[in-house]
């Protein structure tokens, strides 16, 4: 195999990997702080991906328009998220564990319904924009430039992510939170609106997700049933909570199956499910330590 | 529970299993056939509940081992041309011995870890159906497996899984008022004391992981007989949640609760999506207002209305 054609796939591979590390990171940072595994996660993806569509064909002629979809599809995510958050989920945290878990499942299944009112039922796709089109070389290897966008923005939002979780003060208290709420509650820091800023962000961060998948695929319902599934097993294997984990979660993730694509292309998605199986096998935790 | 009410159960129970019996002879078949995938879905609710709400066990991709029983079934009959009878039987074998291999993989586990490692093992299985066109039909499935001649009509059909799925949920039953059963509840309500006492807390959970997998095999096998072909979806992991709905819905710890619940998912699913396209938004919409108000579930709900405080100790808490 030639080894320009093996690079260009790991690179492709590697950036895919960003966009379920993003994903990931969010779903994380909930069950990390307010320990519910949020089922929904997928549907808010979905969600930021269809709002993307939404305000990039609205703002077609807009030469920014697609920079615009990319900030306001995550921020409505997040307004979504965090309704449900203060009117639903906010009673709900002293219930038990399960029942939390059916919670979000319930929530996904009735935000899916209201993208199919809104949205329709139709496939529907955006092209990236003009600066974001065409192929990118690198030496031999040259690779699709949205995807080596991928690839810068991916770092930076994996550190803006630590900044935030280890050098604000929400972010402390939100770590601080997801070790002992009853202490801080006892500090006299309001804890319920640190888990709703919490639920937040981990919405935006599927939002933004959804946005960023929305020029490489076909937007449609059922785009998170893998997505969520996909980011399940990403958590599980870097370790529950923890962001870093995530990251390498989804790298590997992404890296076995652009590497399956080579070897076995039948059967590529099996590839990183099989990765998963081995490294919970070998690490029953996760990779990283979990946060809790 | 005292005399009386124990002989008031019996009594409902023979009432409805009467009335199940000479249902065939006058309603449409339509309705004999969403009957009979209720009850198909019941057994498969009760048999996650044993795992679930009585073991207290994180079986979070119950689904796994109903399509994998379904599965079995079908590639037996379809690429080994094995005879249906032990086809049938072999079917909840292999689920059962699926579910010892997964369980034997998670149980060094407990809660969340649990079930996220079975979700990624079940995964994994599902992904290998769904991708494996020349072997398992990939994501179309299979379709028109034949069955035999005795299995052809809707009302006999119906009777086949009625006696079978009677049969099990007895048995069902006797486990879980068995010495198995009571160990079982008592290491889901604490663990840590179970295991001072000399309970081995792990080899009672794996088992309860097996015997839930065979039932849940039991019901693929059945689902077979009834729709004569199999898909992906069977193993997928939305169809676990569904199954878990159930198991809310009606209350998990009653032993009719799931019962009820897989009722009421599927009488819903048909008869709401016949007026709507939104049936999932209305299900989600029942669920949360389950979750607010009916916490202990319908069943929960009933037997908590019917009975004194001091007896309604059945159901575990």
């Amino acid at each position: 195999m030639d080894p320009a054609a093996l690079s260009s796939q790991i690179l492709i591979g590697l950036s895919r990997a960003m966009i379920l590390f993003i994903v990931s990171a969010g779903l994380s940072f909930v069950l990390g702080v307010l320990r519910v595994p949020n089922i929904a996660h997928g549907s808010l993806y979905m969600i930021g991906a269809f709002a993307a569509f939404t305000v990039a064909t609205l703002l077609q002629r807009n030469p920014a328009g697609f920079w615009i979809a990319l900030v306001v599809a995550p921020l409505v995510v997040a307004a979504v998220g965090l309704v449900i958050e203060r009117v639903l989920l906010a009673h709900l945290y002293q219930r038990e564990h399960l029942m939390l878990i059916l919670f979000t499942f319930a929530v996904g299944l009735v935000l899916n319904d209201l993208v199919k009112i809104v949205w329709g039922a139709d496939y529907r796709s955006i092209m990236p924009p003009p600066l974001l089109s065409g192929a990118v070389s690198l030496g031999d290897i040259s690779i699709p430039r949205y995807n080596f966008f991928l690839l810068i923005l991916g770092p930076i939002v994996a550190v803006a992510m630590w900044l935030f979780v280890n050098k604000t003060k929400i972010g402390k208290i939100s770590r601080a939170a997801a070790v002992d709420r009853e202490m801080v509650g006892v500090l006299g820091i309001n804890v319920s609106w640190v888990f709703a800023a919490a639920f937040v962000i981990g919405c935006f961060l599927a939002g933004l997700g959804g946005a960023l998948v929305a020029p490489m695929t076909s937007i449609s319902l059922g785009m998170d049933h893998t997505i969520i599934i996909e980011s399940f097993l990403i958590v599980t294997i870097g370790g529950l909570g923890n962001i870093w984990g995530a990251l390498i979660g989804a790298l590997i993730f992404g890296l076995t199956q652009s590497v399956g694509l080579l070897v076995l292309p039948q059967f590529a998605v099996v590839f990183p499910y099989a990765a998963v199986v081995i490294v919970l096998w070998l690490r029953p935790r996760g990779l990283l330590r979990s946060v809790w | 529970m005292n005399r009386f009410v124990e002989s008031r159960w019996l009594g409902a129970v023979a009432a409805v299993l009467c009335l199940l019996l000479i249902l065939p002879l006058f309603a449409p078949e339509f309705y004999i056939y969403i009957l009979a995938l209720i009850l198909v879905t019941a057994l498969l609710a009760m048999s996650l509940n044993l795992a679930l709400g009585y073991g207290g066990i994180y079986q979070f991709h119950h689904a796994v081992f109903y399509g994998v029983g379904a599965y079995a079934v079908a590639l037996m009959i379809t690429r080994a041309s094995l005879p249906w009878w032990i086809s049938f039987i072999a079917g909840p074998m292999v689920a059962a011995l699926t579910g010892l291999l997964i369980g034997w993989f998670c149980i060094r586990l407990t809660k969340l870890y649990f079930g996220m490692l079975q979700i990624s093992l079940g995964s994994l299985i599902w992904i290998i159906v769904y991708r494996w066109y020349d072997f398992t039909g990939g994501d179309n499935g299979i379709h028109d497996i034949p069955m035999p001649v005795f299995l052809m009509s809707t009302n006999s059909v119906y009777y086949f899984i009625l006696a079978i799925v009677a049969v099990c949920l007895i048995a069902l039953y006797l486990i879980v008022k068995s010495p198995f059963g009571a160990t079982l509840q008592a290491i889901r309500d604490n663990p840590q004391r179970c295991e001072a006492v000399g309970v081995n807390v792990r080899q009672h959970q794996l088992m309860a992981i097996v015997v839930a997998a065979f039932f849940a095999g039991v019901a693929g096998v059945l689902f077979v007989g009834l729709e004569r072909s199999v898909f992906p979806n069977m193993l997928f992991w939305v169809l676990s949640l569904e199954i878990f709905v159930m198991c809310l819905l009606g209350g998990w710890f009653t032993f009719a609760g799931p019962l009820l619940g897989a009722a009421i998912v599927v009488a819903l699913r048909t008869f709401v999506s016949q007026y709507t396209d939104y049936y999932t938004m209305i299900l989600g919409i029942i669920l949360i207002l389950l979750i607010f108000f009916l916490p202990e579930g319908v069943m929960g709900f009933i037997l908590e209305k019917s009975m004194p405080r001091t007896q309604s100790s059945e159901g575990g808490r």
